[in-house]
Order: structure tokens, then C-alpha cells, then sequence
């Protein structure tokens, strides 16, 4: 009896929220653990002496002494090398190995090569605007980061890739750990690796390897899946051994998903390695933070744009590399005559190029630096302030409103709440959509965020996380719904959502910065914007996959466009919607921590504050461990509300 | 004749712990009762059939009935459960790695439903693929594919890609790339099955002349009961994962083993597949043995003729032996579909 099932399912959700409710205004501001941002828990203390304990023991450890060390000695020494090629001088000189004449002549050919002129263009002129933006120096440091862990990322993942595409059994064990890399905001696993492997670029790359390992080792794992049976079938029945059939076959067929396997991998490097500035990574994101936290909407803006920059000609690049890749593997690229021959002169061209900033000083040293980016820097600098002063009344009594009507009582309502209570309606919630064995899991949960001391601080997040990410779905089922209706709109919005989703997560902030300050709303605007496009697409995707018959049964029967949409097409689209919550919360949740920088609380805040000061290491770390365990939380109930409902009631019956 | 191709008892089944079915009260059971008693699916069962060298024997039944399954089993594309197949005199279930990749590179090739060519790869190079995976140079390895190309009509398009061929082409590169190796035995699995009626035909011509000039042993997998005629020297109906009949096209129309292959061959033309041998009904007294004579193995179509234009009931002889005779009503029977 589905209807009746329904019917309790909803029943128990509104009941739970009343029960809160009324629980939370007899006992509010009791039992529920408040803490002053400098105050230490006993766990907080001791989790900060463990990490004192790893610092002092870096040298006598075995374990730290011959791995962890070694580890990081040879990724800091790749990294090194590669930015004394082309951004840092070597100790004995006065410039890197290559000059900047140098580096955009091996740019543009490099591109011609494995993609076309017009990309390689594009790419000469961004390198190019690096430095009339004011930072060569930055970018080459940014991009000897991004090489270094693409470089390693790819030889992790390609092969874990294969293997997990052949072998069900790998691709199993691997799984949930891709998953919980994927979940974990970027920011908290920072500083556990600092610990370990102290801040600077060996850090810095290995975070950005545990983000862009996963896309670079599932996509590959797909590509090999996705050849066509019936090929590796007819390859067998010739006599293929095992390698022969990798090689010849199935590579072959799987070369370009994992062409667009290496874009994603390379995008999302190059997202993390501006967040590992936290971590003292070298390079753009260094300037971005260091400008975020005085609040210099000029420089951040300007920072930012070389950032969006290197992010567009990187994803041109190797889409294009991606689409020759497809086109010449089956024949639809007519080779031409004088491509080869092209490519010969060019690579004479290179060479003197390199020789040239390797010896002259003109073409070592970028001339006429920032000729752009002040400029640009100084304008964005006038027109932040201009609209802080004349905007700047009706901007705060915006935020005001949505403080007074929407955010505080969400707020207060979490924060003051006894946290059993919390805790009850979680595990109900957990109970009704994923049945007894998902509420032992909230139960565990929720015992460690407890445990962590932070309970208050989380509830900070998590109102900032429910409002931006409810935001986020409103925007997706609005715009969504109409991209999925209307080819045209679909054509003028989805390319601005992918190159939203293309752009470094921290770069969202500076616009906001300069619309509402150091305050909760620059992060709350920040995380929607990061996080709309995922939503927006999934929505559209589902609108647009409601099958036609069912459109036109009902428009048949007459319904209206407004009935068509809420009575049709959204409830048939529920999955992606739901879908589309899960994604939404989870990116949310991942940018909101991020607004700790400028000025959101809670959680957050800790972290940013636990890299600043040490004696507040521990607290930060602790911080941390609980964005982890919401992200968890979150991703697992919504997940489990996400699926099929007959699944789920199977689920909950047992 | 000798024997090319011997399966014996072979099963395949699909489930939790397949082997101990096979040879217990449960293999009995009909499909749909093995599946709710064990959680089994026998897709394979119990299958036994001889194929001569030089034979084109034909696998017919519908999508389900297991004869997908039965020839990658064949070919181990598919590990049987149990059972036995020999090709050639060699143990093809029993044979290691290496020595199964042997015999793929040199005893049977396969052509597939959906052609499983290598989109990166020019036709040549797919032709010369086999070849190429046994190591074979280059240049030899072209030279014997430009051979084969022409055998299947493929010329001028040697360079081309398989996205670049219409589907009845990229089918000759199939049978190209099988037949490359020189087979002795040549699989078919439901290889026109993709393409549209008349290139269908075209391509069931086509194989009928290759076998023809190679005269390769071929096991063809059909659900076309027209296309089964019209190739078979022998056929073979399958249903539910078992043969319900083996025997030559005229067998199957005279003789169907029970209502479901009699349905099947329910719409063909019998007057094109059925001999004189069929239909002649003994000679009685009343009947004047002075007509024509005619062959038992002349098809009545062809026979039909002479039988209406003769004044009295036609004799049929095999080998200097009277064995009936043949009238018009007879002959009126297999062409208006009532069988007598």
C-alpha cells in the first residue's frame, strides 16, 4: 500500500519537526553545550598535544622518518625542479631556466600539437595576460603545482583506473574511499596533512592528489568498462592474451573518456592548489587569501581573474585535445599535408625561444608586469567601494531582512536546542529514509560530533549549510525546469554553468566580498553560486528526460504549462531533484567552511583560526573531524531520502 | 564425412553453486521450476549434437531459448558448466590458456551480431588484426588481409574506418577479419540479425557463395527460421536452453518433432524445401504406371510442372527403385499449405 506508506512517511517528518520545535522553546539554551571560541575541551587539548607529539618525533620516528619523510623530500624535490624550470630561480641564478618568451612559445606549441591553432592561440594570449595581470611569477608557481600533482595523480590513477575497470572486486574496494575523498570538504583535510608533512609544496600536492586522484581513477575506470563487450568478445576469439587485449583493444577504445578523465583531473588540481595556499602553497592562491583577509577586493579581484584565466585555457586545452583525440581516432580528422612539417618549424621556433629567455634578459624577465592588472585592480577597488557607499544601506538592510526573517531563527533554533534533541529528529529521519541499519550509523555519527567538544559551532554551519543549500534548490528547480523545457535556454545558460564549474571554488568569493563585506552573507552567496550549477544541470537533466509521451498525455488532458510543470514533469524529475539536494548540501557545506576566511563563523572558522594560531591547533583539527562528520551525515541521509522509495521501504521494513 | 565439430552433455548454468545441478533429480525440472527451487537459471541444458566437416549447421530459436549462450560455450567465450566439445579432434574444454588462445588464433574464428569492430582501427587493420595478435609481419600480415578483403568484396575500402561503412559493410570487414586466419571452423552469431531485410540477403548470398569457394565447417546462430533454411545443411531448433529437433530443412517441414517447431515452419513455402520423397504415397492398383519419372529428391516446386501437365500420377524412383507415386492432389496440398 504505497499511498499509506507515503502518507506515514511524510506524517512522521512534520511530526518530528513540531516535536522539535516544541522541545527546543521549553528547554532552549538548555543542554546545548555552548563554547566560547578560545575555550579548549580536554579533547581539544589533548588532540593538540598529539600534534605537538608528531612535530617533535618527525626526525626520530622510523615510520616518519622513512616514509613520511622520504615522501615528501622526493615531491618536494619534482615540485622544486619544476618551478626553478619556470617560475623560481635555482640558488646559483638570478631566473628560472625558462623566461617567460620561452614558456608561452612551449605553451603554444604544445597545444597546437595535441589540440588546434585556435586553442593554441588562446592559450598564448592567457599565459600572456599572466603577466600583464601582474603575476607571472604566481602563475608559473601555481602551474608547476598543478603539472607536479596531474603528473602524479595520473600515474596513481590511471592504473588503479584500469585495474578497477577490469576487476570488479578492485573497483569495490576502492569505492568507498573515492567516496569519503569526494564528500570531505577540501578545506579540513589540510592540516592534517601539514602535520605530517609540514606546509609548503609537498603538502600542497598531496592534497590536491587526494582531490584529483578519485575523478582521474573513476573515470578511467569507466572508459574501460564502457568498451563495448562484443569487442573485447571478438578480440578473445582471435586468441588475445590478457595484455593484448588491454593494449589493443580496450585502450584504445577507452583513450578518450580518459583524455576527458585527465581535464577533470587537471581542473580540479588546479581548484585545490589555490585552497592549499592555506598550507602555504606558492602561487595565485596565496595572493587571493593573503588580499581576502586584509579585505583587498582590488588585489583578491585581480588574483582571481589571473586564476579564471589559467582555469579557461586549461579546460580549452584539453577538451580540444579531447575532441582531436575522438576525431582522429576514427577517422573523421583528415590528416593534413603540412601539419607535420608545421610542427618541425614550430619545434626549431621553441627551442630559440627557450634559448632566447634562457640568455636575454627581455625575454627572461616578463616585461611591462601588471601593465593590466593594476589597472584592472584599481577600477574593482573604486567600484567595491562605490557600492559599499552608496549600496551599502540598502545591501545591509537586505541582509538584515533575511537575517531577522530567515537566518537568525534557523540559527537560534539549532544552536539553542538541547542536543539530544537535534539528535532524536536526526536519527528519526535517518530511521524513515534509510531503516535501522543508516540511524546506527547517524547514532555513531552524531556520538563523534558530540565527542568533538564543537556541537554549538556545528549548528552555526549547519543553519548557514540548510539556508544556502535551500537557496541553491530553489535556484536549480526554477532555473532547472525552465532549461529543461526550452532548448534555447538551455543553450544560452549550460555553458555558463560549466565554466562555473570549471572556476576554483575560493574565486567565488571575492565578488561577494565586495558586495557584503567580511560578513556570513559573502560566504552563504559564495557557496550558492559554487554549488548552483551542479544542482541547476541535475534539474535540467531530469526535466528534460521526462519521457515525451508523458508530456503530451497530460497535455492532452489538458493541463496548463503551471499544472504540466508541478504536476508532471517535477514529480517525475524527483529523483534528479533529490539528487540535485544531496549535491547541493554537499558542495554547500564544502564552501561554507571556506567562508571562514571572510568572516562566516562557526566551524569554519575554527579551522582558519587553528592554522593561524597554534594553541588553537588542536580546536581547529577537532573542527575538522566535524565538518567530516556532517558532511557524512548529510550525504548519507539525503542519499538514502534520494533512492527509489520501494528500496528504501525494503529497507526500513527489516 | 567425418566429424568436425562433437558436443556432448553440455550444460551452462547461471546461479549460486551451478555445478550441482547438473546431474541431479533438479536437472529435470523445467526452466522456470529449476530457477524457483534453486535460484538457477539453465540457459544450457543438456545439449549433444555432431557437426560434419564442411557442414553449415544451424542453431535456430528465439531470443532466450540459450543459443547465444551455447555457441560462446563453444568457443569458451563462456565457461560451460559441464560437458564436453571437441573441435577438430581437440578437447576444447579441457585446454589451458595458452593452448585455448592456440586454437582461437588457428582452429575457428567468430563473427558477432554487432560486428565488434575496433573503431580506431582502418579496415585493414582490423582484417589483420588476428593475424597481427599471432605475431605476424606486417607486411605479410596486409598482404594475406588484402586477400581476404577482395574475397568478401571490400575492395577501394582498405583505408577506410569502421564508422565510415554502411552496416552491411562493416559486416564484410567481420567476416573478412574471421576469415583471415583460415579457419577450419567458422562460428556466426546471429551476424545479420542487425542489418536491414534486403542487405540481409545480400549478406546470406554472400555467405552461401564463401562457403561455396572456402568451404569452411560454419555454425550459424539464427532466430530467422527463413534465414535457418535457407543456410542450413542441418538445423538445429532450440528452446528453453535444450534442442528440441536436429535435422535437414526438408526433415523439420515433413516431420516437425512437436507444435512448436511445426509453428515455426508454419508460414514457409513447403513446396520450395519438401522432395518428391515426402509426398509419394504408394502406388495402388487403380493408378497407370505409364506417366514420367521423376527423382525423390527433386523439390516438389520444381517438380510441380510436370506432375499437373501429366495425364496420370507421376512415378518417384530413388536409385532405379519405384518408391510411390506422385498426383496432382498431392502436389495441390504442399502448395495450399495443407499438409497430407
Amino acid at each position: 500500500m504505497p499511498r499509506l506508506r507515503n502518507l506515514g512517511r511524510g506524517w512522521i517528518l512534520t511530526a518530528s519537526i513540531v516535536v522539535f520545535v516544541v522541545f527546543r522553546t521549553v528547554w532552549s539554551g538548555h543542554w546545548n553545550f555552548p563554547l566560547d571560541r578560545a575555550t579548549l575541551t580536554p579533547f581539544h587539548t589533548w588532540l593538540g598535544s598529539l600534534m605537538d607529539s608528531v612535530d617533535a618525533n618527525r626526525t626520530s620516528n622510523p615510520l616518519m622518518a622513512n616514509i613520511v619523510e622520504v615522501l615528501r623530500t622526493a615531491i618536494s624535490n619534482f615540485v622544486t625542479m619544476l618551478q626553478q624550470l619556470i617560475s623560481e630561480p635555482a640558488p646559483n641564478a638570478s631566473y628560472p631556466f625558462i623566461g617567460w618568451l620561452g614558456v608561452i612559445a612551449i605553451v603554444g606549441w604544445v597545444v597546437y600539437a595535441t589540440a588546434n591553432w585556435r586553442v593554441a592561440l588562446l592559450a598564448m594570449v592567457g599565459f600572456y595576460a599572466f603577466g600583464a595581470l601582474g603575476f607571472w611569477t604566481e602563475s608559473m608557481d601555481t602551474l608547476a603545482l598543478v603539472i607536479a600533482s596531474v603528473v602524479i595523480a595520473l600515474l596513481i590513477g590511471i592504473p588503479l583506473g584500469v585495474l578497477a575497470g577490469l576487476f570488479p572486486r578492485v573497483e569495490q574496494v576502492l569505492t568507498p574511499f573515492l567516496d569519503f575523498a569526494q564528500v570531505m570538504p577540501t578545506f579540513v583535510y589540510l592540516m592534517p596533512v601539514a602535520l605530517f608533512f609540514l606546509i609548503g609544496p609537498a603538502s600542497a600536492t598531496i592534497v590536491t592528489l587526494i582531490y584529483a586522484v578519485p575523478p582521474a581513477l573513476r573515470i578511467t575506470a569507466v572508459a574501460i568498462r564502457e568498451v563495448p563487450i562484443v569487442t573485447v568478445e571478438a578480440g578473445t576469439s582471435l586468441g588475445t592474451t590478457r595484455w593484448q587485449l588491454l593494449r589493443k583493444v580496450q585502450l584504445p577504445q577507452a583513450k578518450r573518456t580518459i583524455v576527458v578523465g585527465v581535464n577533470q583531473t587537471i581542473m580540479a588540481a588546479l581548484s585545490m592548489v589555490t585552497i592549499a595556499a592555506l598550507i602555504d602553497a606558492p602561487g595565485l592562491g596565496q595572493v587571493v587569501v593573503s588580499s581576502l583577509q586584509k579585505l583587498d577586493v582590488g588585489t583578491s579581484f585581480q588574483a582571481g581573474l589571473a586564476i579564471v584565466v589559467m582555469a579557461i585555457v586549461l579546460d580549452r586545452a584539453t577538451t580540444a585535445a579531447a575532441e582531436r583525440v575522438e576525431r582522429e581516432s576514427t577517422g573523421h580528422e583528415s590528416r593534413r599535408q603540412w601539419r607535420r612539417p608545421l610542427l618541425a618549424v614550430g619545434f626549431v621556433g621553441v627551442l630559440i625561444a627557450v634559448y632566447l629567455s634562457h640568455t636575454y634578459l627581455v625575454a627572461a624577465q616578463f616585461q611591462g608586469e601588471g601593465s593590466i592588472g593594476v589597472p584592472i585592480a584599481n577600477a574593482t577597488q573604486t567600484a567595491a567601494d562605490w557600492v559599499q557607499l552608496h549600496w551599502g544601506a540598502a545591501t545591509s538592510a537586505y541582509t538584515d531582512w533575511v537575517s531577522t526573517w530567515f537566518l537568525n531563527p534557523l540559527q537560534n533554533a539549532l544552536v539553542n536546542a538541547p542536543w539530544f534533541v537535534t539528535a532524536a529528529v536526526v536519527l528519526v529521519w535517518a530511521c524513515t529514509f534509510g531503516g535501522r541499519r543508516l540511524a546506527l550509523v547517524a547514532a555513531g555519527l552524531i556520538a563523534v560530533l558530540v565527542g568533538t567538544g564543537l556541537w554549538s559551532d556545528s549548528m552555526v554551519t549547519l543553519a548557514a549549510t540548510f539556508f544556502a543549500a535551500a537557496i541553491t534548490v530553489i535556484i536549480g528547480v526554477l532555473l532547472g525546469a525552465w532549461m529543461g523545457r526550452s532548448t534555447i535556454v538551455d543553450r544560452i545558460v549550460r555553458p555558463v554553468l560549466d565554466a562555473g564549474q570549471v572556476l576554483p571554488a575560493f574565486v567565488y568569493l571575492v565578488p561577494f566580498l565586495g558586495l557584503f563585506g567580511a560578513t556570513r552573507f559573502t560566504a552563504i552567496l559564495a557557496a550558492v553560486v559554487y554549488a548552483a550549477p551542479a544542482s541547476v544541470k541535475l534539474i535540467a537533466d531530469g526535466v528534460r528526460g521526462v519521457p515525451e509521451t508523458i508530456r503530451e498525455a497530460a497535455v492532452s488532458a489538458g493541463a496548463s504549462t503551471w499544472q504540466q510543470i508541478v504536476k508532471v514533469e517535477l514529480p517525475t524529475a524527483r529523483h534528479a531533484i533529490a539528487l540535485a539536494t544531496n549535491q547541493g548540501l554537499i558542495y554547500v557545506l564544502a564552501m561554507v567552511v571556506v567562508g571562514g576566511l571572510v568572516g562566516a563563523g562557526g566551524l569554519g572558522y575554527l579551522v582558519v583560526a587553528g592554522f593561524a594560531q597554534s594553541s588553537l591547533r588542536g580546536k581547529g583539527m577537532a573542527a575538522g573531524l566535524a565538518i567530516v562528520v556532517l558532511g557524512i551525515l548529510i550525504d548519507r541521509i539525503t542519499q538514502a531520502a534520494s533512492r527509489p522509495r520501494e528500496r528504501a521501504e525494503i529497507g526500513a521494513t527489516h | 564425412m567425418t566429424t568436425s565439430i562433437s558436443v556432448r552433455d553440455l550444460w551452462k548454468v547461471y546461479g549460486p553453486n551451478p555445478e550441482r545441478i547438473v546431474g541431479s533429480p533438479d536437472a529435470l525440472l523445467s526452466r522456470s521450476e529449476l530457477r524457483r527451487k534453486t535460484g538457477c537459471t539453465a540457459a544450457v541444458r543438456d545439449v549433444s549434437f555432431d557437426v560434419a566437416e564442411g557442414e553449415v549447421f544451424v542453431v535456430m530459436g528465439l531470443s532466450g531459448s540459450g543459443k547465444s549462450t551455447l555457441v560462446r560455450c563453444m568457443t569458451r567465450l563462456v565457461e560451460p558448466t559441464a560437458g564436453s566439445v571437441s573441435i577438430q579432434g581437440e578437447d576444447i574444454l579441457h585446454a589451458d590458456a595458452s593452448r585455448l588462445r592456440e586454437i582461437r588464433r588457428s582452429k575457428f574464428s567468430m563473427v558477432f551480431q554487432h560486428f565488434g569492430l575496433l573503431p580506431h582501427r582502418r579496415v585493414v587493420d582490423n582484417v589483420a588484426f588476428g593475424l597481427e595478435i599471432n605475431g605476424m609481419r606486417r607486411d605479410q600480415r596486409h598482404a594475406r588481409a588484402q586477400e581476404v578483403i577482395e574475397l568478401v568484396g571490400l575492395q577501394g575500402y582498405e583505408q577506410a574506418y569502421p564508422a565510415q561503412l554502411s552496416g552491411g559493410m562493416q559486416q564484410r570487414v567481420g567476416l573478412a577479419r574471421a576469415l583471415a586466419s583460415d579457419p577450419a571452423v567458422m562460428f556466426f552469431d546471429e551476424p545479420f540479425s542487425a542489418l536491414d531485410p534486403l542487405i540481409r540477403r545480400d549478406m546470406q548470398t554472400e555467405v552461401i557463395r564463401l562457403h561455396n569457394e572456402v568451404g569452411k565447417t560454419m555454425v550459424f546462430i539464427t532466430h530467422d527460421i527463413h534465414e535457418a533454411l535457407r543456410l542450413g545443411d542441418r538445423i538445429a531448433i532450440m528452446r528453453d536452453g535444450g534442442i528440441v529437433q536436429v535435422g535437414t530443412p526438408e526433415e523439420l517441414i515433413a516431420q516437425p518433432a512437436d507444435d512448436y517447431v511445426a509453428n515455426f515452419v508454419l508460414d514457409f513455402p513447403k513446396s520450395h524445401v519438401l522432395t518428391l520423397r515426402w509426398i509419394a504415397r504408394p502406388a495402388t492398383s487403380d493408378d497407370e504406371l505409364r506417366g514420367p519419372e521423376l527423382p525423390a529428391t527433386m523439390v516438389v516446386r520444381d517438380a510441380a510442372r510436370t506432375i499437373l501437365d501429366a495425364a496420370g500420377p507421376v512415378r518417384v524412383v530413388d536409385g532405379g527403385q519405384l518408391i510411390g507415386v506422385v498426383s496432382t492432389e498431392e502436389v495441390l496440398a504442399v502448395i495450399a499449405g495443407v499438409h497430407a
